[in-house]
């Protein structure tokens, strides 16, 4: 984790994700890639989009939209490559955005009135010029339940 | 220094597992100096790199141990206590070298306990010892330590002992059943390196991914057809395929590595059980891939304890039921069939058919009814299931049934399945089957709703399209879609409805099962038809583990990349066999049941005979209704295993029995009889299948061969008539619940009832070769006609379950009509349970017998006809 240290300034690589604007640790984030050939797979958790094979990695994508509760508002997508316990992920989202770097003394606790479902993957909030940028808690946000047993 | 205590650690660790198998081996044998010499060098070793270490309590540890040992040697007898003590000792050593290994020093804490106990086994030994202790050791230059060898003692050892390798290899573990053979060894020893097993996955991953590559390459090639590509691409393809094939090589170990702790496992059990316990390793030479080998080490040790625990008889229970007192366990390895095979037998007690059957009532996974109909065999597979257990107190060693469920989930793991066979009183064998290599897997690519599965090659028995009015027909026994393939009936999962994704659609709009492909599966002895859309083609697959977001579905075991760069799910034939459940199984063998009922009606008059001739050139007989097939195969299909010949038929193992001393033939053709009970066969080895005949059967002399009723004549010659009944169990232990002997009796007269010619055919000869006249009758209303038209029968005996009428109907109607009132009447019935005897006997039903039990019949009828001891 970069932020909340003694490190001033920390790296956020941003993304749009159903209209709202999203900011991942630059630390966590591996690459950004196109999603292709994607291949659903039956019985999977509602949140978990399919598994594609990244460069002979099998990287599991993990759909954002439906991971945070938002309604879906394009149709073209990306993906955030992320790492977990030496497994690989992609969060698809409908946009990247540049890498914003920001003082840590601006970071914020999430306000209280942040919907729950958000509130449970993000560490806090920065308030920039135009937008609110929601901090992802990577760990959390791939804590995902299985599905139940069909 | 920290990779020099590593690598003692490591070594060390392997020696006292060679101690451990060498000492008990040296209990059993204390006049093999060899073992003895070969111990005192391993503890010795341990004891001289401690020192240079500055390790001081595994010196002394060592340095103790050492000196009883060489009181051994110097011809000390090797008691139970003292060997006890040194394992004591052993596992002590253990517990340091653990620590050692994660603190980077030894413990803190006293072995004073031990080295007393080692010095007072010492100090008993021969006098002159003492003297030799007191002197001084003059290239010490100090006097001996108490109990410490001298130099020149030591010295002796060493001449003495062969030069031996150090024991444990990673090429070459020493085999624990006999010491290497001295050149050998040595060659071995400047042969081989110490690699990292990290070093050697990592290998394997690399090679993973040039068959990837290779598989990506190859179908580009295939794309475009000709091209220049093609031979270098071949040559790419063979090297490959060797580099994997070498590889893998280097992560095979023999299996007696996981076994070197067994025989010190079931010494300590034999001793706290109070247990004579002989084990006994075969094949210890098998080879297995690393990744297995750690997997299924707890399991067999699990097994093992179990076997120890709750298999085996106490020595007093073992001499009351006419064992010898030493319980027998067997773990045995071997290759078959490209896979590997595991045996875990005991000579014991066997399983509680009982106990487990009323435990899985209980915990819901089978209604009674269901448990009921199930077979002992069938009984026994619940033991894995999840939480199972029937032990009424779990003892400190294991509880039998006890984590079962974790043995099967850890094979399951490797890809492998587990099987159970128990014979009660007379002991349980586990048999494991696990696939010889695990990363790379042949497997058949499919499709299903427009996506494409794997389906590994190993579990796929052949592929059938069904069709309308084809050979391969589906139908549907209420709701559930049965395949008809050739004599059986196989339960029917569709990939599409178990994964909850859109199939091929039909015309009425629902998913199509006609023109579908099947493609016939086996788990272990379940055999189904996973339906999918469309079938591509085979191809060696790398398995890759599934991301643990996905881990938890059971229809799949894992993923791939495929050679066009796709990735797809791998199904687990497991996860897909489970789903089936056991309703669908049950509606399978009801349907079978019934198919077996519906089968020709024979003539009341006459029956259809099979001449055959099998040892003697006198012509043998049995009712060609109970033999399902005739059938002529290759002497040279035939296999030996386990000891008994079967033959690979139809995608499972069929047993042969042979009605003669005379061996199967080895060459040529053998004609068999196939007989079927549900899903299992079995064959009768014959001579030669003569004729098919319409006779009537009238046993004229009975016999007191067993597997010959009586001999009847037959088209004008004397005919041996084959008890099948007798041949049954010989393949299956369990076929009929009890065995007996039919004994002849006076005439009496038996009214059966049975709307099953199967049945008729079956219990008729059985009948009248224990002396009574029978008259068969397929319904009840038949069966009352005949008393209408005058007929008296001694006895009636009926089936409960039947069409139009059912046994209780027709024991009523007996009952109102006083030409039959007195008669007694038995019932025969598939399932007992207290609410049907009650019903029974409000009827008026005299007794109530299970279908099978022959016995239990003839001495049921004894009984109401007043014939036999009891009159």
């Amino acid at each position: 984790m970069t932020h909340g240290t003694e490190q001033t300034i920390n790296d956020y690589v941003t993304a749009m994700v159903g209209g709202e604007l999203f900011g991942l640790p630059i630390g966590r984030v591996q690459d950004v890639f196109v999603p292709e050939r994607l291949t659903r797979v039956p019985l999977a958790p509602p949140e978990i989009a399919g598994i594609l094979n990244l460069r002979g990695r099998i990287v599991t994508l993990v759909d954002l939209c439906r991971r945070l509760g938002l309604e879906r508002r394009s149709e073209s997508a990306m993906a955030i490559g992320v790492e977990l316990k030496g497994e690989s992920y992609g969060l698809m989202i409908d946009q990247v955005g540049e890498v914003m770097s920001l003082d840590a003394a601006d970071f914020e606790r999430n306000p209280v009135n942040l919907d729950p479902k958000l509130a449970a993957v993000s560490s806090g909030i920065y308030r920039l010029e135009h937008h609110l940028l929601l901090v992802l808690d990577v760990d959390r946000l791939l804590d995902i339940a299985p599905a139940v047993a069909a | 220094m920290d990779d020099l205590l590593r690598e003692f650690v490591t070594e060390t660790n392997e020696s006292l597992d060679v101690v451990d198998v060498e000492l008990v081996r040296f209990e059993q044998d204390p006049n093999n100096a060899r073992i003895l010499d070969n111990i005192f060098r391993l503890v010795h070793t341990i004891k001289g790199t401690c020192g240079f270490l500055g390790l001081p309590r595994l010196e002394a540890l060592a340095h103790a141990a050492e000196t009883v040992m060489g009181k051994f040697r110097d011809g000390m007898p090797a008691t139970h206590e003292a060997v006890s003590v040194i394992l004591a000792t052993i596992d002590r050593i253990k517990e340091i070298l653990a620590s050692l290994e994660h603190e980077q020093r030894e413990p803190e804490g006293s072995d004073s306990d031990l080295i007393a106990d080692l010095h007072s086994i010492a100090e008993r030994a021969a006098k002159p010892e003492h003297k030799e202790i007191a002197t001084t050791e003059q290239a010490l230059g100090r006097p001996l330590r108490p109990g410490e060898v001298s130099l020149e003692e030591l010295e002796r050892a060493f001449q003495e002992t062969p030069v031996d390798p150090r024991p444990a290899k990673k090429a070459k573990p020493a085999a624990a059943q006999e010491p290497l053979k001295e050149e050998e060894s040595v060659k071995s020893s400047a042969q081989s390196i110490r690699v990292t097993v990290d070093t050697i996955e990592q290998l394997m991953t690399m090679v993973s991914e040039l068959v990837l590559t290779r598989n990506q390459l190859l179908e580009i090639v295939r794309r475009h057809g000709d091209s220049e590509f093609k031979t270098p691409l071949q040559r790419l393809s063979n090297v490959t395929a060797e580099l994997q094939e070498g590889v893998m090589k280097t992560r095979m170990q023999p299996i007696g590595s996981a076994w070197q702790k067994f025989p010190r496992i079931v010494r300590d059990l034999a001793h706290d059980l109070g247990k004579e316990i002989e084990l006994e390793l075969q094949g210890a030479e098998t080879e297995l891939d690393r990744q297995v080998l750690d997997q299924i080490r707890d399991p067999l040790t699990h097994m093992l304890r179990n076997s120890a625990d709750h298999g085996l008889e106490t020595p007093a229970e073992r001499r009351a039921t006419g064992k010898p007192p030493q319980g027998h366990i067997r773990l045995a390895a071997y290759h078959e069939g490209g896979h590997i095979i595991i045996q875990v037998s005991d000579d014991g007690r066997g399983l509680d058919t009982a106990r487990i059957k009323a435990k899985a009532i209980a915990q819901g996974l089978v209604s009674e009814a269901e448990a009921d109909k199930l077979s002992d065999a069938q009984i026994h597979k619940f033991i894995f299931s999840a939480g199972f257990s029937t032990a009424q107190t779990v003892t400190s060693v294991s509880g039998r049934g006890v984590g079962m469920d974790v043995v099967r989930n850890n094979i399951d793991q490797i890809g492998g399945t587990i099987d159970v066979k128990s014979v009660a009183g007379q002991g349980v064998s586990f048999i494991i089957k696990i696939p010889l290599t695990l990363a790379i897997v042949a497997a058949l690519i499919v499709e299903v709703g427009g996506s494409r599965f794997a389906i590994p090659q190993i579990a796929v028995v052949e592929l059938v399209r069904a069709r309308k009015g084809g050979d391969h027909r589906i139908e549907r026994i209420k709701d559930t879609a049965v395949l008809r393939l050739r004599d059986k009936l196989l339960p029917l999962a569709r990939l599409s409805k178990l994964l909850g994704i859109d199939g091929k659609k039909g015309l009425d709009g629902k998913d199509a099962i006609e023109g579908a492909y099947i493609v016939v599966t086996q788990v272990g002895s379940q055999t189904f038809g996973i339906v999918v859309d469309s079938v591509f083609h085979t191809e060696e697959i790398v398995v890759k583990p599934m991301s643990s977001k996905l881990r938890d579905i059971p229809m799949f075991s894992g993923n791939t990349i495929l050679g066009d760069g796709s990735v797809i799910m791998i199904v687990d034939p497991n996860g897909v066999a489970r789903s089936l459940g056991s309703a669908v199984a049950t509606h399978v063998a009801a349907a079978e049941r019934a198919q077996a009922q519906k089968a020709e009606e024979s003539d009341d008059d006459t029956t259809s005979m099979l001449l055959f001739r099998a040892g003697s050139s006198q012509p043998k007989a049995v009712p060609l209704s109970l033999i399902t097939r005739l059938e002529e195969i290759d002497a040279r299909k035939i296999e030996l295993s386990n000891g008994r010949h079967m033959v690979q038929y139809r995608g499972q193992l069929m047993p042969l029995v042979s009605m003669t001393d005379k061996p199967v033939r080895s060459e040529g053709a053998q004609p068999l009889l196939v007989f079927s009970d549900g899903v299992r066969s079995m064959a009768l080895v014959v001579d030669e299948i003569v004729d098919i005949v319409d006779d009537r059967l009238d046993i004229q002399v009975g016999s007191g061969n067993p597997g010959v009723l009586g001999s009847a004549v037959i088209k004008g010659q004397a005919t041996e008539i084959v008890d099948v009944a007798h041949f049954l169990p010989l393949a299956f232990e369990d076929w009929f619940r009890r065995k007996d002997g039919t004994r002849r009796e006076r005439q009496r007269s038996i009214l059966l009832v049975d709307d099953s010619p199967f049945f008729r055919n079956m219990l008729m000869p059985v009948l009248q070769a224990a002396g009574y006249a029978v008259t068969a009758a397929g319904s009840a209303k038949e069966a009352l006609a005949l008393i209408e038209s005058g007929k008296t029968f001694d006895s009636v005996v009926t089936d409960i379950e039947m069409p139009d009428m059912d046994g209780f109907e027709l024991t009523e109607a007996l009952r109102a009509d006083p030409r039959s009132a007195a008669t007694p009447v038995i019932a025969l019935s598939s399932q007992v349970s207290a609410e049907l005897i009650d019903r029974g006997r409000r009827a008026g039903l005299h007794d109530y017998v299970a279908k099978f039990d022959r016995q239990g019949l003839i001495a049921a009828l004894m009984e109401q006809t007043g014939v036999g001891d009891a009159a």
